[in-house]
């Protein structure tokens, strides 16, 4: 029986699957699949200080092997996750990484100090949201303001923090060094990238807010490579995301240096998607003598 | 698909349907028959499945429930795009893989003793198992079907079986030259209930028409969609909420069939 558990920054998660902030609301859609106990950790829908309505119509389009989306973070707001969707959450045995996003250091400040008295086990943060106009991605592609709003919030947070880096920079080390050095406990990587389709018979965007976050299989390989290079740059956690569809994918994003991992879009096609892949890393572990799942983690050999 | 002792959640349908049968309707259009018991026992008209397309499309097809009959899923769909592509080479003794019946159909009850049923183009099949609904509640429904021209009318015979319908097209290359919104003025006088599923415009047309008359309108509306189930928020579709203001609904989990009165038109 292979050991699938694995220490995340202090929080012990029972395997290193976990889903992705803005694929699996907050759990209720998929636990009508699955028991949400089986996995290590639910990554929420992305939170907000107050409410947001999110972006008009159309949120999404269709790419090869991908989706582009432009949601722009709809949600309830922090305080109704609280009250209203951590009681639900908390009675799965599953730890919870909430998901927080801000336009200013003060509303991360905020949130970060409110999400840490609430109940849940991880605070994600996302400085990286492609979709929001102002503060998201801004904050996540200058090494200067990530320093900054990662040692604000890292000041008001009493849970690990796990700092979401954006894709869309030049060298994806500065910005996690910038991370690690204001004092994220871990980072996760990927969010979405930057994309854009055409429709061709009207020449308009598909998306209504003309660009939008590109996620699934297509993403995968560059996935990797940012993880493999932040691991070969920093020392703490990786929480590995981007196209993951199958139990291969999650030894290979371990290899690359993942500590665990997170599934998003694959559920869209297939939502008992991260129960099938658990099942296939065990098999793939069994087959080739992995006794722990934590061998893996950085175990490529370049 | 997994029992739960604490059962603190109820079991969602994924199913792997046999083709029992597949033909072509019309321009671009395709009936599939699939054999589906679990999701035709639970089917309430106005739902859709969300159809799994092949290798190279990711995401599934949201396809509307034309009639539910016994163990039978009968669907009409119009190619598209890659996925309904795929669709529509689906043969007899193919697998597809379905979940469903998704999202919240008609309301039969409300729509009252006289309902007229609007389909429009590739709204038309989700009509035809409203009626069998209506009629089965003991309503007497009138449908009315609007095409765009001969060469897309569909599920005429299927509809003059379960109810009086009307035919229309929009050059005159078949039946009635004109709107459905042309025979909706005229049935509207005594209808209790309108209920059509179609292009916004439309909807749009026909939910002005009903509340003129004062006659509750249910609207069917599509939207480009993802999970099919409610969680990743991308299907939004503006409704006014009772402060005035607008807010987002889903049309996977919300609706597809909403109250025309909310929709943000």
């Amino acid at each position: 029986m292979a050991d699938l558990q694995v220490n995340f920054c202090g929080v012990t998660l029972k395997n290193p699957v976990t889903t992705a902030s803005g694929t699996f609301g907050f759990g209720h859609e998929y636990g009508k699949f699955f028991d949400l106990s089986k996995l290590g950790g639910i990554g929420v829908k992305g939170l907000t200080p107050t409410e947001r309505l999110g972006n008009p119509a159309p949120r999404i389009a269709e790419t090869p092997a991908g989706i582009l989306n432009c949601v722009g973070l709809q949600n309830p707001g922090v305080d109704r996750f609280i009250t209203e969707q951590i009681p639900f959450l908390r009675q799965y045995d599953t730890a919870i990484i909430a998901n927080v996003s801000g336009n200013t250091v003060e509303e991360y400040e905020d949130m970060v100090e409110k999400i840490s008295d609430a109940d849940v086990d991880l605070i994600e943060m996302n400085i990286s949201c492609p979709n929001v106009k102002c503060g998201g991605m801004a904050f996540g592609t200058r090494p200067d303001l990530v320093s900054e709003v990662v040692s604000a919030a890292r000041k008001k947070a009493k849970k690990p923090l796990v700092v979401k880096l954006s894709p869309n920079v030049t060298d994806i080390t500065e910005i996690a060094r910038a991370a690690v050095d204001a004092g994220a406990d871990a980072l996760s990587l990927i969010n979405t990238l930057l994309g854009m389709r055409i429709d061709v018979e009207i020449r308009r965007p598909i998306l209504s807010n003309v660009m939008g976050g590109l996620s699934g299989p297509a993403v995968f390989p560059v996935a990797v490579r940012m993880v493999y290079q932040v691991r070969c740059a920093v020392k703490v956690p990786i929480l590995g995301m981007g196209g993951i569809r199958t139990g291969r994918d999650i030894v290979e994003m371990l290899l690359a240096g993942a500590d665990a991992v997170a599934m998003g879009t694959v559920l869209f096609a297939d939502p008992l998607a991260p129960v099938r892949a658990l099942g296939e890393l065990e098999e793939w572990m069994d087959a080739h003598g992995v006794k722990s799942v934590r061998e893996l983690s950085g175990a490529v050999e370049v | 698909m997994h029992g739960n002792e604490r059962g603190i959640y109820v079991m969602a349908i994924q199913e792997i349907c046999r083709v029992t049968h597949s033909s072509r309707l019309g321009d671009g259009l395709y009936r599939l028959t699939l054999d589906a018991p679990q999701i035709v026992a639970a089917a309430q008209c106005g739902q859709f499945v969300h159809i799994a397309c092949g290798e190279g499309n990711l995401l599934r097809r949201p396809i509307s429930i034309c009639l539910a009959d016994g163990a039978a899923l009968h669907l009409v769909f119009q190619v598209r795009g890659s996925g309904t592509a795929w669709l529509a080479a689906r043969r007899q003794g193919d697998a597809l893989d379905l979940l469903g019946p998704l999202g919240r159909g008609f309301d039969t009850q409300a729509l009252g003793a006289r309902p007229v049923l609007i389909g429009g183009g590739i709204g038309v099949p989700p009509m035809l198992q409203t009626a069998v609904c209506a009629l089965g509640a003991g309503a007497s429904p009138r449908a009315i079907l609007g095409f765009r021209n001969k060469g897309v009318v569909m599920l005429e015979d299927d509809f003059r079986a379960v109810c009086e319908t009307a035919v229309t097209t929009d050059d005159g290359s078949y039946a009635r030259c004109g709107f459905v919104t042309d025979v909706l003025k005229e049935q509207i006088t005594d209808a209790t209930g309108v209920a059509a599923c179609g292009p916004r415009p439309m909807l749009r047309a026909v939910a002005a028409l009903a509340k003129e008359a004062g006659v509750p309108c249910q609207v069917s509306m599509e939207e480009r969609m993802g999970c099919g189930i409610g969680a990743c928020l991308v299907c939004a579709c503006a409704l006014r909420a009772e402060n005035g203001e607008t807010r987002y609904g889903h049309v996977c989990k919300d609706g597809p069939v909403f109250d025309a009165e909310e929709v943000e038109w």
